[in-house]
């Protein structure tokens, strides 16, 4: 008996070894040990078997069973393995072939600058208002202390639908808006298009947005108009900005000034890209002309304020570097795709 | 604005500056400063030279060889000028300097040409006599130079000098932007002044002697205004004896740094003073004037007249004209007449200095299409107080240069005095509104160079006349801070009560809808809010249609922006064909802007303006990929359960069979399609083009974020295919609000899985397979809970005329 399970073991051990596949191994436990297999047919021979051997016997068998059915777990495991391993090797891909692109529109890039500036200063308690494009003489000139017959009329080439409706040349006229509705204080930024009469060209376009921006509350003074512009240039242009404020004239506001950051590109060197100078002029600002505030019902006398007018497609184009302000509005797919 | 640098130094004793300095400074204090022109920027080592010796070349017939004193040596120079001569001064460039350009007067090169010591043939030459262009001039400045050849200085001249600085060149012009408030800075004086204020130092304006012989100015010439408030002051005085000639050097100088040619004594002083002063002046030959008389009045309608360059003018009842006893003699404030001018043979000289109407003459000029340095001033509103200055400048000038014997007395006729202004002096209130903490004796140090005196008895500031743009505390805060320096102001963050920073319901909205058309691959275009007219039949768009009621620009910059669009589509097709015309293989766009819709017209209020969210493609997917594309955003603002389709949209411009309104609960809030071929043909776009368009303001009134959790369910589904032949004319939509309808409490969703149309079911037919899903949410469902609610499908699609298929 004891031989005999002996060579079962052995012969079973073989043909594990020499198996060479998954299937084969099967094969070989139904042969060994499956309802006909040949330890079975062993176990049939017990009755031959003494009764005093007979537990003896039986723990032969069991340590034979154990054994195959070891190695030919051992076995699969490794077949299993070396397929896998095959698998791997077989799947072998080229990654620096072209990825499958996502469909992804863009913005334009006058919007990707907007949302970064109404980032800024809704972060700073400002709220985005807006005023219609289509205007009263009234809200874009009178009550902005530009009286009728006055030269910044002119200057400003201003498009006419009617004697006292005309295409807003600037977003200025949402302050007198936001300021007769009395709801103070105010921190206010008005994006918009705005209209002017220029030829189309490469620095000029008769269509173009600005950012109005706008406090009024008590105590408002110059330094906080110059901290707060401050501020902004170095969110939007980065922490080494250096900014410029020179006297200038508006008639909204005063004291005036045109600020001035210093070359992004050359940091104030002076380059081809700021003509030389080192500064790249960016926005219009100043105090709310008193009179301005007596005109939408505020009184100057408790409240102070702040205004400024950014140029959009200014700031568009020196942080993308675009050459053409024609770009902007052609819309070649080519050029929305680069920001 | 421009000044000559020189002349702003000698009006400011001690300024000491670099052109780069003085622009810096300038522009900080508020006269901003352009750009500068330094006249000596490329030349150097340039002397007047004496030739003491010419001989001819050995090897060149057109070239000779001058022995040249230039003061502490003789040189030799090989030259070719044609105008050389024993015993000429002139400019010599030696060895190792620079000049500005080439004889020839071309375009300069930007660092100039230098000038070594080589030889001419064969012959050494130390250096270069220079042409007038070769400095960096010309004739016109220089009206004494050689059409051909070197600059001649006159006999007087002393040998070795600078030869830069007897031509006065040594001097820079500055270029500002003056901004239209401060009228009396479009004057040397103005400029200097403010410099004066800038650099701290003192303002030392000229001194105008008193004028006037024994004789009176009334025996020559009397003056009437008729109409005061279009010329609230003339001056006029008489120069007798006119001598015409020329102008001393440091005149032409002076005015060749501001660019103004030197033409004779007399024009020339009245040019001088305009600049000087800010304030033109007219000269008119006195014997061309009719009775002795000048009236100021308004012409008549429909008048014409002819002005001294020779142009007839129409002028009307608005223009102001000087008159004679019986005659126009000169467009008031911009030009004089051609029946008045000076000719070399005048004998006796009216000169006016007169202030009219700045709005008037700003009008008239444009009426009449011609601008001139005179009304390019007058329009800008003149300080009446500066007539009589100016005209007594002029005079005294006329004696100084001999131009002729000054008439004593003025004809002034000047009603209503214009007064200074009186502002409080607040210096608190100055420093609360800038922030700064600035000492009054600061602030009054500033004032005084302004010449702002301070009345102490009122405490007040008593401004003066020139100074039109300070009238109230602000105006004097911005003094204060001018001249303390903006940047020294202090920088801090406002204070005060904290608010929130709201983007606005719409503008989420919008960003929503930019969400989800980026996300689906479309880029934002931006295009004009004016167009043509014509765009309406590029569209196809009926010619009755009301929407071709657009709101037209009174002074458009052409047809093709005269008009304010009423539909957002031409903007979108003309960048798609902009794209399609660059062979751009695919692109979808989308833009979100507004259109503008009269609610009478002509305009008598604000029309309504309403965003428009625009889609457009081609070769980006069909039909549904773009309605994918709005589904997407409805579902995002909480309507899509509201919204059906209705292919009866009827839009002209749009495929006739592949059109819908987009309608939430019935009502039309916005439309897509494919393009009709003929209007993609009109934008010579070859291929399906598909639109969508939403009106916005529907989606804000609509929009609704009101979301609450409804279970993730937990019992299985039971689903039913179902398969039907129907005729063509059936819509899915249709079939799809049968299953809203009539599929009951447990329907949780249904899918079109199949849809064909063709031979195997005969023609005008079609066949869809939807997939219907029922569950319950607390329990399993069984057969008789989804057959019921499959009874009542049935029921409606049999209603319809739908049979199941076998």
């Amino acid at each position: 008996m004891k031989e005999e399970l002996e060579k079962i073991r052995e012969k079973a051990v073989k043909q594990i070894t020499d198996a060479g596949n998954l299937d084969a191994l099967n094969d070989i436990r139904v042969s060994f040990l499956g309802k006909k297999g040949e330890l079975k047919e062993i176990m049939k021979s017990m009755k031959d078997v003494s009764p005093e051997e007979r537990p003896n016997v039986g723990k032969m068998v069991n340590e034979a069973r154990d054994a195959i059915e070891e190695r030919l777990l051992e076995a699969k495991e490794k077949m299993e393995e070396a397929a896998m391993e095959a698998r791997l090797r077989a799947e072998k891909i080229d990654v620096t072939l072209p990825a499958k692109k996502i469909k992804i529109g863009n913005s334009h890039p006058n919007t990707k600058v907007l949302k970064e500036v109404e980032k800024i200063f809704t972060g700073m308690g400002y709220s985005i208002v807006s005023g219609p494009e289509i205007e009263q003489d009234y809200y874009n000139f009178e009550a902005l202390n530009i009286p009728a017959n006055h030269p910044a009329k002119d200057e400003q080439d201003t498009f006419y639908i009617t004697k006292d409706i005309l295409l807003r040349t600037q977003t200025s006229p949402v302050q007198v808006r936001e300021m007769e509705k009395g709801h103070l204080p105010i921190r206010m930024l008005a994006p918009g298009r705005v209209f002017r009469a220029d030829e189309v060209d490469a620095t000029h376009s008769p269509s173009f947005h600005q950012i109005e921006g706008m406090v009024i509350d008590k105590n408002i003074t110059f330094s906080d108009l110059k901290g707060t512009l401050e501020r902004v240039a170095k969110e939007l242009f980065g922490e080494d900005t250096k900014v410029k404020f020179r006297p200038h004239h508006f008639p909204f506001t005063e004291p005036s000034a045109e600020m001035d950051v210093s070359c992004f590109k050359c940091g104030g060197k002076g380059c081809r890209f700021c003509k030389g100078e080192g500064w790249i002029e960016i926005l219009g600002c100043g105090l709310v002309h008193p009179k301005v505030l007596k005109m939408s019902g505020i009184d100057p006398e408790v409240y102070s304020g702040f205004a400024f007018g950014i140029g959009l497609e200014r700031i568009t184009l020196l942080k993308y570097e675009i050459d053409d302000m024609r770009l902007l509005y052609e819309n070649d797919i080519r050029f929305l795709k680069q920001f | 604005m421009r000044t000559s640098l020189k002349w702003i130094k000698d009006l400011v004793p001690g300024l000491e500056c670099t052109p780069q300095e003085y622009t810096d400074a300038m522009t900080l204090s508020g006269s901003k400063v352009e750009f500068y022109e330094e006249f000596d920027k490329n030349l150097d080592k340039i002397v007047v030279g004496q030739i003491d010796k010419i001989e001819s070349h050995p090897d060149a017939d057109k070239l000779v060889i001058c022995q040249v004193n230039v003061g502490n040596e003789t040189v030799q120079i090989v030259t070719g000028a044609p105008n050389v001569a024993e015993g000429q001064k002139v400019p010599v460039v030696l060895h190792g300097g620079r000049v500005a350009g080439g004889h020839d007067g071309g375009e300069n090169p930007e660092d100039g040409i230098k000038i070594t010591r080589g030889k001419l043939r064969g012959v050494s030459s130390e250096g270069m006599m220079c042409s007038i262009e070769e400095l960096g001039s010309d004739r016109n400045m220089f009206s004494d130079a050689p059409e051909y050849g070197i600059y001649v200085f006159p006999e007087n001249t002393e040998v070795g000098a600078d030869a830069i600085e007897v031509l006065g060149l040594h001097d820079a012009a500055i270029e500002y932007e003056i901004t239209s408030n401060r009228v009396d800075c479009f004057s040397i004086l103005g400029i200097a002044r403010e410099a004066a204020a800038t650099f701290g130092k003192s303002f030392a304006p000229p001194i105008v002697p008193e004028t006037g012989d024994n004789d009176d100015v009334n025996n020559y010439i009397s003056v009437q205004v008729n109409r005061p408030d279009l010329c609230s002051r003339y001056t006029g005085r008489i120069l007798k004896n006119v001598h015409i000639g020329e102008s001393p050097e440091w005149m032409k100088r002076r005015l060749r740094a501001q660019g103004i040619r030197p033409i004779n004594n007399l024009v020339d002083i009245t040019n001088y003073v305009m600049v000087e002063y800010g304030q033109p002046m007219h000269a008119y030959d006195l014997s061309t004037i009719a009775g002795h008389k000048i009236i100021v009045d308004t012409a008549k309608d429909g008048e014409e007249f002819t002005t001294l360059d020779g142009e007839i003018r129409k002028i009307d009842s608005n223009t102001i004209m000087i008159n004679d006893g019986d005659k126009h003699i000169g467009i008031a404030g911009i030009m004089g007449g051609e029946n008045s001018m000076i000719t070399d043979s005048v004998e006796t000289v009216l000169f006016e200095s007169a202030c009219f109407n700045g709005t008037s003459i700003r009008l008239s000029s444009k009426k009449i299409g011609m601008r001139t340095d005179a009304s390019g001033i007058f329009e800008k509103g003149l300080d009446p107080n500066n007539a009589i200055l100016a005209m007594n400048r002029a005079c005294a000038l006329a004696e100084e240069l001999g131009a002729g014997t000054v008439v004593g007395g003025a004809v002034d006729v000047y009603d209503n005095k214009k007064e200074s202004v009186r502002i409080s002096f607040e210096p608190d209130r100055y420093n609360k509104m800038l922030g700064t903490d600035i000492p009054d004796d600061t602030m009054l140090k500033y004032f005084k160079a302004l010449e702002l005196e301070l009345d102490k008895e009122t405490n007040e500031l008593v401004i003066p006349t020139f100074r039109q743009d300070l009238l109230c505390y602000a105006d004097i805060a911005e003094e204060v801070a001018r001249f303390y320096g903006y940047d020294k102001i202090p920088t801090t963050l406002p204070t005060g009560e904290a608010t929130a920073g709201k983007i606005g319901y719409g503008n989420e909205i919008n960003a929503i809808a930019r969400e989800v058309a980026e996300f689906s691959g479309y880029s934002q275009a931006m295009t004009y809010s004016f167009e043509s007219k014509k765009v309406y039949d590029k569209l196809m768009i009926d010619s009755s249609d009301p929407i071709r009621n657009a709101i037209e620009i009174s002074n458009p910059l052409g047809e093709d922006f005269s008009i304010m669009r009423t539909v957002s589509l031409n903007g979108m097709m003309t960048s798609l064909a902009t794209n399609y015309n660059r062979r751009n293989a695919e692109c979808a766009l989308y833009e979100m802007g507004n259109i503008y819709l009269a609610k009478s017209l002509p305009l008598t209020e604000l029309p309504d303006e309403r965003m428009q969210f625009t889609l457009g493609s081609y070769n980006y997917g069909d039909f549904f990929d773009l309605k994918g594309v709005v589904e997407e955003l409805l579902q995002r603002v909480g309507m899509d359960d509201h919204v059906s389709y209705d292919p009866k949209s009827d839009k002209t411009f749009l495929h006739p069979g592949r059109q819908a309104d987009i309608l939430y609960d019935g009502q039309i809030i916005g439309f897509i399609g494919e393009i009709h071929p003929r209007v993609a043909k009109n934008y010579k776009i070859g291929t399906r083009v598909y639109v969508a368009v939403i009106d916005m303001p529907h989606i804000y009134d609509k929009a609704s974020f009101d979301k609450k959790y409804t279970g993730i369910a937990n019992f299985p589904a039971s689903t039913r295919d179902l398969s039907l032949v129907i005729p063509t004319s059936i819509l899915a939509g249709d079939i799809e609000k049968v299953f809203d309808v009539s599929g009951g409490e447990y329907m949780e969703s249904y899918k079109l899985f199949d849809l064909y149309e063709g031979d195997q079911i005969g023609k005008g037919k079609k066949s869809m397979a939807y997939s219907i899903v029922f569950r319950a949410k607390d329990r399993n469902l069984e057969d008789n809970d989804v057959n019921t609610a499959m009874d009542a499908i049935m029921k409606g699609l049999k209603d319809l005329g739908v049979v199941l298929r076998s």
